[in-house]
């Protein structure tokens, strides 16, 4: 295992599901420095030379190989930039795990901004994770994603979108460009608590003939934290576009869900559903009469709905 | 034994009140199947969810194996053994028909292949009847002392009411110390009761 601390070792856990060295490609990014990196025979890693981050080649017809790229920053006050360029070559099966975890327990703020930008061939399968999460005595954890996706033909993207908690800021854009037969499921889940901000801006083109789009948001905003949602789809041609935003709120956390759909072809398919509102009284007194308290049925509903 | 003993409870209705149940008592002994019947609106689900805590009476008292239980929550009740099949099934979120069972082999009970549903969603997704089983199947898997089934045969589809009545039998005939209360109009679930109970414009 790399030279990492405990706490270090913990937001690993939380970002990547990891203990040690996983198997595979990979690149870890502690406090701004690569501890540890490796390539195989059909993944390349490879610094960029001209800024922060990193440029993935894989090879085509690359199948069940994993990346496995997680960001650390446990110095107070460390701020990056940092880019990632993923190209992916036909015919490849891959999961890609990316994420961050801060721990911040100085006065000043520690921003990560990952601007991943995948250009996936045609027939591929991805599978992309991203998880974020905060810890640490003080505020100012922030996290800014950038996810830009380009889709060739037939390829066929998932993508796991999570921020678990302890974040006290974040401002997410997600963009995907769809040729045709290319198809993408977003599912995005953020929890906010405290005086929590976040903003996700999810934007999906369909540009090309039958391209479809899952869009699934599910978020919980507790204590007087706040979210703001804005889910855009466009449909070009022949396309299959559906976008669902359901939030929980509590206490005196607000949630503004923004959908839009932009229907440019009469053959273009696009719904949209939202749903804001507090746990319904009948879900906490159904898993009362279970004997759950009403604290452990609240907790029992939330984590269901993030799970 | 569960007594409910001179239970009163009204609603606002407009600028009126309602008297919905009016001076209710009843003695439920263990061991025995009740089921409580009278026309809609008569006060059924009022009372049953009174005995659950879901409601709290204006007046009167509850019972329970001697200890009085009218100002304990939903959740102390539970865990005295009192349980309660709601008659619209609650949908969620995220919670799975695994999460609402402490046992989930009671599913076969009930009609359900354990390994296709237990983790579904139970939201509508379900279809009607499937997620009535699943709400009887969390009571079943409670084995508490009081059981409470409103309407269960409402919406059972292609599972009959023949299977839901050898449940209730057999619910009945293995455990000779528990209460069971069935809200319900069918006369073959009528023909399981030890006594029946009418209930008519919030009286006995």
């Amino acid at each position: 295992m790399m030279d990492l601390d405990q706490i270090e070792k913990d937001l690993l856990k939380q970002v990547a599901n990891i203990d040690g060295i996983p198997e595979g490609a990979y690149n870890f990014r502690v406090n701004g420095k690569s501890i540890g990196k490796n390539s195989t025979a059909n993944i390349d890693v490879k610094p960029k030379t001209e800024k922060s981050g990193l440029d993935i080649e894989i090879k085509p017809g690359t199948k069940n190989e994993a990346v496995h790229i997680p960001v650390i920053l446990s110095k107070s006050g460390h701020k990056e930039a940092v880019y990632n360029d993923f190209h992916i070559g036909d015919n490849s099966e891959v999961t890609i795990v990316a994420g961050c975890g801060i721990y911040n327990c100085g006065a000043k703020s520690s921003i990560h901004d990952g601007i991943h930008v995948f250009h996936i061939g045609k027939n591929c399968k991805v599978k992309y994770i991203e998880k974020h999460y905060g810890t640490g005595p003080s505020a100012g954890k922030i996290l800014n994603p950038t996810t830009e996706l380009y889709l060739d033909e037939n390829s066929y993207v998932e993508l796991e979108l999570e921020q678990i908690a302890g974040v006290d800021s974040t401002n997410r854009l997600t963009k995907a460009e769809l040729k045709k037969n290319a198809k993408i499921n977003i599912v995005e889940k953020l929890l906010t608590h405290g005086r929590q901000v976040a903003k996700s801006n999810i934007e999906v083109d369909l540009n090309g003939e039958n391209s479809t789009a899952d869009i699934v948001s599910r978020s919980v905003a507790r204590d007087i934290s706040k979210q703001d949602f804005k889910l855009h789809i466009t449909g070009k041609t022949v396309c299959r576009g559906h976008s669902e935003c359901d939030a929980i709120i509590t206490d005196d956390a607000k949630v503004m869900a923004t959908p839009s759909l932009d229907a440019q072809s009469l053959d273009a398919e696009l719904i949209h559903e939202a749903a804001i509102g507090k746990i319904a009284g009948t879900e906490i007194n159904k898993l009362m009469t279970l004997g759950l308290t009403k604290k452990e049925a609240e907790a029992k509903i939330i984590n269901g709905f993030l799970k | 034994m569960l007594e409910l003993k001179n239970i009163k409870f009204k609603i606002k209705d407009g600028d009126k009140t309602r008297q919905i149940l009016d001076d209710v008592s009843f003695k439920f002994k263990s061991g025995e199947l009740v089921v409580l019947t009278g026309p809609n609106g008569s006060g059924k689900s009022t009372l049953a969810e009174i005995i659950m805590g879901l409601k709290t009476p204006d007046e009167g008292q509850i019972i329970l194996d001697g200890e009085d239980i009218t100002k304990k929550s939903i959740t102390e009740r539970a865990k005295l053994g009192i349980s309660y099949a709601f008659q619209q099934p609650v949908c969620f979120k995220g919670i799975t028909v695994n999460d609402l069972l402490e046992d989930p082999e009671v599913l076969k009970t009930v009609g359900l292949e354990k390994s296709e549903y237990l983790d579904r969603e139970v939201n509508k997704t379900l279809s009607g009847g499937e997620l009535k089983r699943i709400e009887i199947a969390s009571v079943l898997a409670r084995d508490s002392k009081v059981m409470i089934f409103d309407e269960p045969e409402a919406g059972i589809d292609i599972w009959s009411l023949d299977n839901l009545i050898q449940v209730f039998k057999k619910l009945h005939t293995e455990n000779k110390d528990k209460i069971i209360i069935i809200i319900s109009h069918q006369k073959p679930i009528m023909d399981i009761a030890d006594r029946m109970v009418i209930l008519e414009k919030g009286k006995l």
